[in-house]
């Protein structure tokens, strides 16, 4: 699926790209809460007792606490707060891997969706089936991978490992090759989870580069990072998670401000 | 636990693009996705024989092993082999009938806790993960229907019209109804991984409750015009078991040469017995199958 190239101009200064106010919207939230049960127990046995001594089998608390939130097209939004607050769950019902409870998640363009570096990696199968295995998870045809393979494996900077078994390599040159392929398949919303903090520096260097230029493709961005500095100057809008709940939306420095007063 | 709420785009905001996250084609995406698919398949089978040095030859060795081992017991010791005329080609069409079914029954259940950290952190429809078992199942079943072949044209048997029409309807009768069974087994056992060792429960037993290692002619013997008679009857395994006894064995020369003097080798409703039945409940199954599937894939991340 190609879209007409989003309405958003080039990389801003030092911050992340400067998006009009007006630009198409890619992703609506509305009013999305999601319950997590602490159900342990994943038996028989264990629901027939709580069943019987009428316990309350599961105790639930509030991962996503209604949550609205818009990002529009060539903007790159950051999604910020300390464990548990909601940052990754908010990301999983982005991507479809979770749903909400309530309220609903809209998108427009496809997704491609980076939860964690080389989930979709086999250490059984070749770098090489790897890329097609996991380029195909993340929504790519073969012929797309066929097209990108030599970037992907440039970028990647392990060619002469391509054919080993994944599970001989460093874990520097699996995360190298994970990234190549995630980067590589060119969707309309990357989500992406604390991803940033692979690899040695100069590689590091690359993937933010990458990222830069994905961004001045106009390519629409949902980040989740601990990593504040880097955020602060990567993100056009930093979202501030507390308890499942929205505390700050807006410009990256004061989001960071406020995270690190609280 | 109350069902995550399901409330699409409505028609106007689809019309300008939008769309709900994880929605894809269903019951349908093995055919919409079939790279992705068949990628799966070659990593199952990738990893299935890892570290194995006879691989893909353990898929002949465990069917001739059970082979031997009920051809002796039962065949030779309770001398079942007298009264059936190639009796080794009888048992093994049963055989590779239960044993499909046990592969690809098993295999689906534990195909979605089997790959929880692609359920549970990368969204990408999860049909396809009970469908790459049954594939890989089939791959494993292709073996051991060309021994199948190879013994019954040992004993004179040869493929007609009939034996193709009894195997084809087999296959499907098979294939559809344990894919069903496959799907609820996957679904359910992401909520309750009991549900696996109660599979592997219904797969030892089904090899006892179809004519497999028996003539179906002994079971009417002894509970014919009962209620379970007509459920032994109805019971989709038996209804494939008997196909595949028609497609191999039925009509082979030294079955044909013996009916006179022994009717019972003969099969209720010859030749294809209650095929319409078996296509019923089997598509009935799916159905519900993939109902139950449906509803509960939803729920799959944050259970595993």
């Amino acid at each position: 699926m190609t879209l007409p190239p989003p309405d958003a101009p080039g990389p801003g200064g030092g911050a992340g790209p400067v998006v009009p106010a007006a630009a198409r919207e890619m992703v609506r939230i509305q009013h999305v809460s999601k319950r997590f049960s602490l159900r342990h127990d994943h038996s028989l046995k264990q629901l027939v007792f709580s069943a019987l001594q009428r316990k309350k089998l599961a105790d639930t608390f509030m991962a996503l606490d209604d949550v609205d939130l818009t990002v529009r097209a060539g903007e790159t939004v950051g999604l910020i707060g300390f464990n548990g607050s909601g940052k990754s769950t908010l990301l999983k019902t982005i991507s479809g891997v979770l749903f909400p409870d309530e309220g609903r998640v809209m998108l427009r363009g496809r997704v491609a969706g980076l939860i964690e570096v080389g989930a979709g990696f086999h250490p059984d199968l070749s770098g090489r089936e790897n890329v097609y295995l996991n380029g195909a998870i993340l929504g790519m045809s073969r012929q797309q991978i066929d097209e990108r393979f030599d970037d992907i494996l440039a970028f990647s900077e392990i060619e002469q490992f391509i054919d080993t078994d994944v599970k001989y390599y460093s874990s520097g040159m699996f995360l190298r090759l994970a990234f190549s392929v995630a980067v590589h398949t060119d969707p309309d919303i990357f989500l992406v989870d604390e991803i940033l903090s692979v690899g040695d520096e100069p590689f590091q260097a690359k993937c933010l580069e990458r990222i830069r230029e994905l961004q001045a493709a106009g390519r629409t961005m949902v980040v989740v990072s601990h990593e504040l500095d880097m955020l602060e100057r990567l993100c056009s809008r930093i979202v501030v998670l507390r308890g499942g709940r929205i505390v700050f939306d807006g410009d990256p420095v004061q989001a960071v401000r406020t995270l690190r007063e609280s | 636990m109350t069902r995550p709420a399901v409330r699409g785009p409505s028609r106007a905001e689809r019309a300008e693009g939008w769309r709900a996250p994880g929605t894809d084609a269903g019951w349908l995406n093995p055919v919409t996705e079939r790279f992705l698919l068949r990628l799966l398949v070659k990593k199952e089978l990738r990893v299935r024989y890892r570290g194995s040095v006879l691989g893909m030859v353990w898929s002949y060795v465990k069917p001739a092993v059970q082979f031997v081992v009920f051809y002796i017991a039962l065949g030779v010791f309770l001398q079942l082999s007298k009264d059936t005329p190639a009796y080794a080609v009888y048992l093994f069409s049963g055989i590779v009938v239960v044993n499909l079914f046990g592969e690809v029954f098993g295999n689906a259940t534990r195909s979605i806790t089997g790959n929880a950290p692609l359920v549970s952190k990368i969204y990408l429809p999860s049909q396809l993960f009970p469908w790459s078992s049954m594939i890989v199942a089939l791959v494993h079943f292709l073996p051991q229907l060309v021994v199948l072949v190879v013994g019954a044209l040992l004993f004179g048997w040869r493929p007609s019209p009939t034996s193709l029409v009894a195997f084809g309807l087999g296959m499907v009768i098979l294939l559809v109804f344990t894919m069903g069974l496959g799907l609820l087994g996957a679904a359910l056992n992401a909520a309750f991984r009991d549900v696996e060792n109660f599979v592997d429960l219904i797969v030892m037993v089904a090899t006892w409750l179809s004519p497999v290692l028996y003539r179906i002619a002994m079971v009417q013997e002894a509970i014919g015009g009962t209620v379970l008679w007509w459920l032994y009857q109805l019971n989709p395994l038996t209804i494939v078991v008997e196909l595949f006894h028609v497609a191999f064995w039925r009509y082979g020369p030294r079955v044909v040469e013996k009916v006179p003097a022994d009717p019972t080798l003969t099969q209720p409703g010859e030749p294809f017995g209650l095929w319409w039945a078996g296509l019923l409940i089997a598509a009935a199954t799916f159905v519900v199958g993939t109902v139950v599937f449906e509803r509960s894939k939803r729920r799959f991340a944050q259970e595993l």
